[in-house]
Parts: structure tokens; sequence; C-alpha cells
């Protein structure tokens, strides 16, 4: 089941991709979506916000990706932090509700 | 031990927006189930027509390989790689997304529906600079079975980030054909496009799907005329 406000961090590095996928995760009524294109950003925005689910977009490497995991896991232990594929509408839902799912 | 999975062409997800009638072998948008999210590293399979003159508008893509088969009319897609290119049944066209794709589909005439077959796989590299491109799918030779994509990019059709192999094919009744699993530890999905097949023994009928792990070789004999069968041999990540 889903929370009753999911609060979701994307970080990725195409711009244009990240104002979409902003518009995206702040469409459905309870999720709340904040899209950052650094990873100094992301940890700052960690530290002000308590996130649900974190997704690591395109651009991020996946050494990249294994730091900020790392950093996000030893501060909040329950969170979820997911690779997002696809860049869109087309998998974002479903991305979510199978990692909620299967936490 | 064989394992296998039947995807009939009745339970796959369906949306209906009018000018878009879509349905979906794995979770897609708004259809999910948690168990149909995937066959190894084939993550969408839609089965698509648009109306004429409409489509979907720009829109991104990253870190998927994405392969759209026209089966009938013919699409336009303009992208901010610079290409403008219509792609027509008879072609197939691929794009790698990597850091990202900006595109418009629409169908290119406004009296026809646009039927076609998108397909996504996972990726075997992140992050790659985008990529396009369209080869003609060869026809003449019935109950032989046509390679449109594989790893190589000096191979046969075309090719994307990811080992796997695509092969196309139309039969006649009683037409067969052997397919030997290329890289081991591969699976097989087969998705029947027309008409009626078995694969090593399996019933199949028009748009079901069929995937198959831990098989090396496969016989594939058509039960009607004009069948045509998609098979794509795809990493069994998870």
């Amino acid at each position: 089941m889903e929370p009753k406000q999911l609060n979701i961090l994307a970080v990725g590095r195409n711009e244009e991709i990240m104002t979409v996928m902003q518009r995206l995760l702040n469409a459905p009524e309870n999720w709340k979506g904040l899209t950052v294109t650094t990873d100094e950003a992301a940890i700052t925005a960690f530290e002000k916000e308590t996130f649900d689910i974190v997704l690591i977009c395109a651009g991020v490497t996946p050494d990249e990706e294994a730091v900020l995991t790392a950093y996000f896991k030893k501060h909040s232990p329950d969170i979820i932090v997911k690779r997002h594929y696809g860049g869109g509408s087309g998998l974002l839902k479903n991305e979510i509700l199978y990692a909620l799912e299967h936490r | 031990m064989a394992k296998t999975i039947l995807h009939k062409a009745a339970t796959r997800g369906h949306a209906d927006h009018g000018w878009l009638n879509s349905h979906h072998t794995f979770s897609f948008a708004n259809y999910y189930h948690s168990e149909r999210m995937q066959f190894g590293a084939l993550r969408v399979l839609n089965d698509d027509i648009v109306a004429g003159g409409r489509g979907f508008d720009a829109h991104p893509h990253d870190n998927m390989e994405i392969i759209s088969i026209p089966l009938e009319g013919a699409l336009e897609h303009k992208d901010n790689l610079g290409n403008t290119v219509i792609t027509k049944a008879g072609e197939i066209q691929v794009m790698s997304t990597g850091t990202g794709v900006f595109h418009s589909e629409y169908n290119a005439n406004s009296d026809i529906p646009a039927h076609f077959l998108q397909i996504w796989l996972f990726p075997n590299k992140l992050n790659v600079a985008p990529r396009y491109d369209q080869v003609t799918i060869e026809t003449g030779r019935p109950n032989t079975l046509q390679q449109l994509i594989s790893p190589d990019q000096n191979g046969e059709g075309t090719w994307l980030y990811q080992d796997a192999w695509f092969h196309m094919g139309s039969f006649d009744k009683g037409g067969a054909a052997t397919y030997d699993v290329k890289k081991q530890g591969n699976g097989v999905y087969f998705f029947v496009i027309k008409g009626k097949f078995t694969i090593n023994g399996q019933e199949l009928d028009s748009r079901d799907g069929y995937g198959v792990e831990d098989v090396s070789s496969f016989n594939i004999t058509s039960l009607e005329d004009g069948a045509r069968l998609l098979m794509m041999e795809v990493p069994l990540i998870r």
C-alpha cells in the first residue's frame, strides 16, 4: 500500500528531463517530488526533508549511485533507493509501486 | 530444467485513450501487475494502434534501448538529435536513449491507423551517447528467421547496447525453423504477431507471449499460412 503521502527525491544530470520528472512526480495527489541535478543538492535536500524514495536517474554513474545509496541508507536505513529507467511516464508509476510492494 | 511463462493475449493490460489503443504485455503507465514487470532485460512490449494524424508529443527517454516495429501504416519520428524520419511497415527503428533523448512519434498518415510494436530493453551500459538507427526488414524468404538486432555493430540488421538478438519470420502452414540461443544463459521471449505456432510443443495464438529460460534450442512450427513471429533473446537480468 502507498503511504498517505509519498516524498520522492530524484537526482539526475539531464536538466530538461529532470524538469519533466519534477512535473510527473508531483502529478499524483499523494506524491510530492523534488528533483536535483547534483549529488551535493541531493544530500542537502535529504538533510532538510524526509524522503520515502530516492530515484537515481540518467547521467548518474554507477559509482556515484553507490556513494549516494550508501549515504542515504546509512542515515535512513528504510529509505528506498532505486535506479529509474526510461526518463518519463512509462515506467515511473509501476517502478514506484513495485518498490513499495517489495521494500 | 526449462522454466517458462505464458502470457496469453487476452491477459495483457489494456488502455484505450481514443487516439491510442494499447495492449501491454508488461506493466506500463497505469497498468501495474507485480508479476509482469519484465522478462530479463525485456521490460516493455506494447502493441499500439495510433489513430490517423495523432501521436505522442515530444517526451523524454533515457537509459533504455527502444525498438519500434510498425506492423501497418507508418510513424513519423522527430528527435532532438536532429532526426526526422518516417518508419513504415517493413522497417524497424532503434534508439539507444542513454543520457537522454526527447522525441515525438506521430502517425505519418492522416487517414489510416498506424499499428506498431514498441519494445524497451534495459541497456547493458548506462549513460551512453544517444543514437538512432533504422533498418529495412528483408522480405521474400518465408519460413526463415531473419536477424533484426544483435549486440554486434557489424552484424546483420541493427545493433543496440544489450546482449540481445531479435529475429522475425513469416511462415507458411507447416513451415518450420530452428533457433539456437546465441549466448549461454540468455532466455528467449516469443511474440506471435499473426497466426498460430508451436514452439517446442507449446501452442501459441496471435499476440500470445511465451518466455523460456534454460533452453538452448527451439523448434518452431507454423500452424497457419501467413503466420508471423518475433523472437527476442535477452539476458535474464532481474
